[in-house]
């Protein structure tokens, strides 16, 4: 089973290089949508069957790979933008940055301290390179759309570090981080109606005039 | 119950006082029920102390909870006890005050807001105080700091009141970073955020010499000890009168209350804590005193002498360090008691004197003092109290301020007597310095006293100035009674004290007969009696004379000036010119007087004004030039998010290449 869920986990990295490489904003959407799905699918590979882990997994498949898509197609639709046209860095150089910080998350997961049981597995490396990855759209893309793809994909990491620590999560952390991450979109939402209300864009870099 | 059960009943009780005011549309039915459940909390607060003072004994509960910084308990004991005395006791009275002060009918948009503070504050302050563990005493402290913040700014529509409430909050929190390296290094030395025994740790050590500076630096800074005190003047001014009052008379003695409880934990202090100590409150007991001598503004001068009496406080603490460094336990019966009465007496006299200033205020409409006048004919109770207090913050018999003072007096006498060696030199520099603090003190509240209550009126406000409302009064006389109570039978407190020095430091014995043989308690009292029997029998005296002989009422002779008018009276400034010229070389006051050359000079104006000299001196040339030189670190807070998130990300991937 668990090498099934090595191959789920490549999958989770590849579409990391899909939202990197992607100038399109709808693909990028679908492509952490399709993220979401896969990390839904993953509890039931590595822990065994119990009704609270389905309603877990219904929980984060809806959640993830309907909601918040959703939700993100209509604040797209709203604004008025399809493409992420001028980031900071350019989407072959974020690739190969992308690339290069996978490889070092690979690294890094050799030297840790991992119980013996989680030692030969790809779920830390997944997850460090995911996480990177997510700081990455972060801070290269302009668009305030795209950073919230960015902070969605840090979360997948952070989830897939949640899914080795735990044996059986409680529902209410799970609940819990849901609910933080589906407020945190409708936050972002608002503010995003907001920025390119006030700045007829949703371009983040045009927030320094608010410094002091 | 026990006493622990009554002191958490009445902090749930007043934390909560103020929530039904925030939903009730009836703000006045609001207020009056949350004052209620404010003064029947600290009603249950206060027997909760007196029962713990009445039995020296020490109650500790564990807490359950589920934060990561060990073991929880809070406790009461005669120590915290005291301080809890003060906080009920102070709060009850101001809330019953606010009633009539900050009504809700003319006040509906703030005094929801303020009520939940007040309340909130009160309860933060008794946990702060009974809390056992040094993250729990840090989460109260905040509370405090910032629901004080919240009260300090309720006219937030002034920009004076605006810039004082900034300027709290930016001290308090420099206060508070200095406190968490103090736990932080506490920790270090007990091994747990658990507050060790008394008397447990060892002082002579880098790390307990770590603790006692930056408690003193956090601490000071909340107590207000001079160089710290330059959020104090301002704070104090702006706030509302029973705000003012809470903030002077318990507010600052929680700085004192950490002091005391922190150097409580060690044993074998060096020389030199006390000796920093004792002379941190001479500079600030003489400072404090002669910038109040230069302030016209009723409050600003009521808050610098809250620094002189915190300096005086300082003192006894200082007297009772160098006591336990010397091994004379004496010295620390008598400093100690002296500096926990103090605490209580400056609490009580300080407060009426805000509650009355504030009195004063309502009705004239100004803090100015040299625009009232004749004010004892318009308000006579306010006055009546006003007095009490003046004489009690002097210190002069029969009230309660002697009797504190008294006992550091002696403590100091007998420090001087008893030692040899380098504490001798200072404590016999302190009689004198606490004696020019004294003289200085009745002066400064001779100039506020005549020229605000007696005289006639120099403005209009100050002539149609009406007596407070009953609610008003109430609370003062209280105040009043309880400064006349301990100032006439300070015996009664001689066991409380006994107990809580004991409590402070266990090797002092835990009976009231050392206090009172040490210092004679009971001839206060009989002098105090005498002294009331005499006073009482001159004013009979020239009652009976304006009774028997024929009176004709007539304008004071004003040298031979035919129109006398109001403005001929001794100002505020001209009444304090020769101290304020005295103390010129501390006080910098600016002074704008014009220049008369010919034999009849045109119009002019004189302006005297004493600011915040500490602040635009010292602190804001330091603060400017850190400015200018810091600029190019600025230059990291750009407003652009992205750069945000790529120096957490940069982190990140430094800490993981560095782990690896």
């Amino acid at each position: 089973m668990s090498s099934f869920a090595d191959q789920l986990l490549v999958l989770v990295m590849l579409i990391n290089f899909a939202v990197l490489g992607s100038s399109r904003i709808a693909l990028a959407i679908r492509a952490v949508a399709a993220q979401g799905v896969v990390l839904g699918l993953l509890p039931w590979l590595i822990h065994p069957f119990s009704w609270h882990l389905l309603a877990i997994m219904v929980g984060i498949i809806l959640a993830k790979g309907l909601l918040i898509p959703w939700l993100l197609t209509g604040a797209v639709r709203k604004a008025e933008i399809r493409r992420e046209t001028e980031p900071f860095v350019g989407y072959v150089t974020t690739l190969i940055i992308g690339a290069l910080l996978t490889a070092f998350a690979f690294v890094f997961a050799e030297k840790l301290p991992l119980a013996p049981a989680h030692q030969g597995l790809l779920f830390v490396p997944a997850s460090v390179a995911t996480v990177l990855t997510g700081f990455l759209v972060l801070t290269t893309r302009r668009k305030a759309i795209t950073q919230v793809i960015g902070y969605l994909v840090l979360e997948n990491g952070i989830f897939i570090f949640g899914l080795l620590l735990t044996e059986a999560m409680p529902v209410m952390v799970e609940a819990g981080a849901l609910l933080d991450l589906l407020v945190g979109i409708f936050v972002m939402g608002i503010i995003i109606n907001h920025i390119s209300r006030e700045f007829s864009s949703i371009d983040t870099s045009r927030l320094t005039t608010l410094k002091e | 119950m026990t006493a622990g059960n009554l002191i958490i009943a009445a902090i749930l009780m007043t934390a909560l006082s103020g929530i039904p005011a925030l939903f009730l549309r009836n703000r006045t039915l609001g207020q009056n029920l949350a004052t209620a459940i404010l003064v029947l909390g600290s009603l249950i607060g206060l027997a909760g102390a007196i029962t713990t003072l009445g039995s020296g004994r020490t109650e500790i509960y564990g807490i359950a909870w589920s934060l990561p910084f060990g073991p929880c308990e809070i406790g009461v004991d005669p120590l915290g006890a005291i301080f809890l005395l003060v906080v009920f006791a102070i709060s009850g009275c101001c809330a019953v005050y606010a009633t009539g002060y900050w009504p809700a009918a003319d006040n509906p948009a703030t005094v929801h807001r303020i009520t939940f503070f007040f309340g909130l504050l009160t309860a933060a302050m008794a946990l702060l105080v009974t809390a056992r563990n040094g993250v729990l005493f840090l989460m109260a402290w905040e509370v405090m700091a910032l629901s004080c913040y919240f009260l300090l700014s309720t006219e937030d529509e002034k920009a004076d009141v605006r810039e004082a409430a900034t300027l709290y909050l930016i001290t308090t929190h420099l206060g508070t970073l200095s406190l968490f390296a103090m736990f932080s290094l506490l920790q270090g030395a007990a091994g747990s955020f658990l507050f060790p025994p008394a008397g447990s740790l060892n002082a002579a050590t880098p790390l307990a010499t770590g603790i006692f500076v930056t408690a003193l630096l956090g601490f000071g800074l909340k107590a207000g000890l001079m160089p710290l005190h330059i959020w104090l003047p301002s704070a104090h001014a702006n706030a509302p009168s029973h705000i003012s009052a809470f903030m002077s008379g318990v507010l600052i003695k929680m700085g004192i209350y950490g002091l005391v409880r922190s150097l409580s934990l060690f044993h074998n202090i060096p020389l030199w804590w006390g000796i920093t100590v004792l002379v941190i409150g001479i500079i600030s007991g003489v400072a404090g005193v002669a910038f109040a001598i230069g302030q016209h503004d009723l409050k600003r001068l009521l808050a610098y002498h809250s620094i002189e009496n915190i300096g005086i406080i300082a003192m006894g603490i200082g007297v009772a360090l160098i006591g336990q460094a010397v091994g004379n336990t004496i010295l620390i019966l008598l400093g100690m008691a002296g500096a926990l009465l103090h605490v209580l007496n400056h609490a009580t006299f300080k407060a009426l004197l805000f509650l009355a200033a504030g009195a004063v205020i309502h009705a004239t409409g100004t803090r100015e003092i040299d625009l009232m006048g004749g004010l004892a004919r318009r308000m006579p109770y306010t006055a009546a109290f006003f007095l009490v207090g003046a004489v009690a913050i002097c210190g002069l018999p029969p009230l309660n301020g002697f009797v504190s003072e008294f006992l550091i007096y002696v403590g100091l006498f007998s420090g001087i007597l008893g030692e040899g060696g380098t504490a001798v030199a200072f404590l016999a520099l302190s009689a004198p310095a606490l004696a020019l603090i004294g003289g200085l003190a009745v002066a400064c509240f001779i100039k506020v006293y005549g020229v605000a209550f007696l005289g006639v009126p120099r403005a209009e406000e100050a002539a149609h100035g009406h007596e407070a409302v009953r609610v008003m009064l109430a609370p003062m006389a209280l105040l009043a009674t309880i400064c006349m109570g301990i100032g006439i039978f300070p015996r009664m407190m001689a066991g409380p004290l006994a107990g809580a020095v004991h409590s402070w430091q266990p090797a002092v014995g835990m009976t009231g007969p050392a206090l009172t043989a040490a210092a004679p308690l009971g001839w206060i009292t009989i002098m105090g009696l005498v002294q009331i029997c005499l006073a009482g029998g001159v004013a009979a005296h020239f009652i009976g004379r304006l009774k028997a002989e024929p009176v004709s009422a007539g304008v004071t002779w004003g040298c031979g000036y035919l129109r006398p008018t109001p403005r001929m009276q001794y100002t505020a400034s001209s009444f304090a010119e020769l101290l304020v010229k005295t103390f010129a070389g501390i006080l910098h006051p600016h002074v704008t007087s014009p220049a008369m050359k010919e034999p009849l000079p045109g119009p002019a104006r004189f302006a005297s004004h004493v600011p915040e000299t500490m602040l635009e001196h010292v602190f804001m040339p330091v603060l400017r030039l850190a400015n200018d030189r810091l600029a190019q670190l600025r230059r990291l807070q750009h407003g652009q998010l992205h750069l945000y998130i790529l120096y957490t990300f940069v982190t990140l991937v430094v800490l993981l290449i560095w782990a690896y």
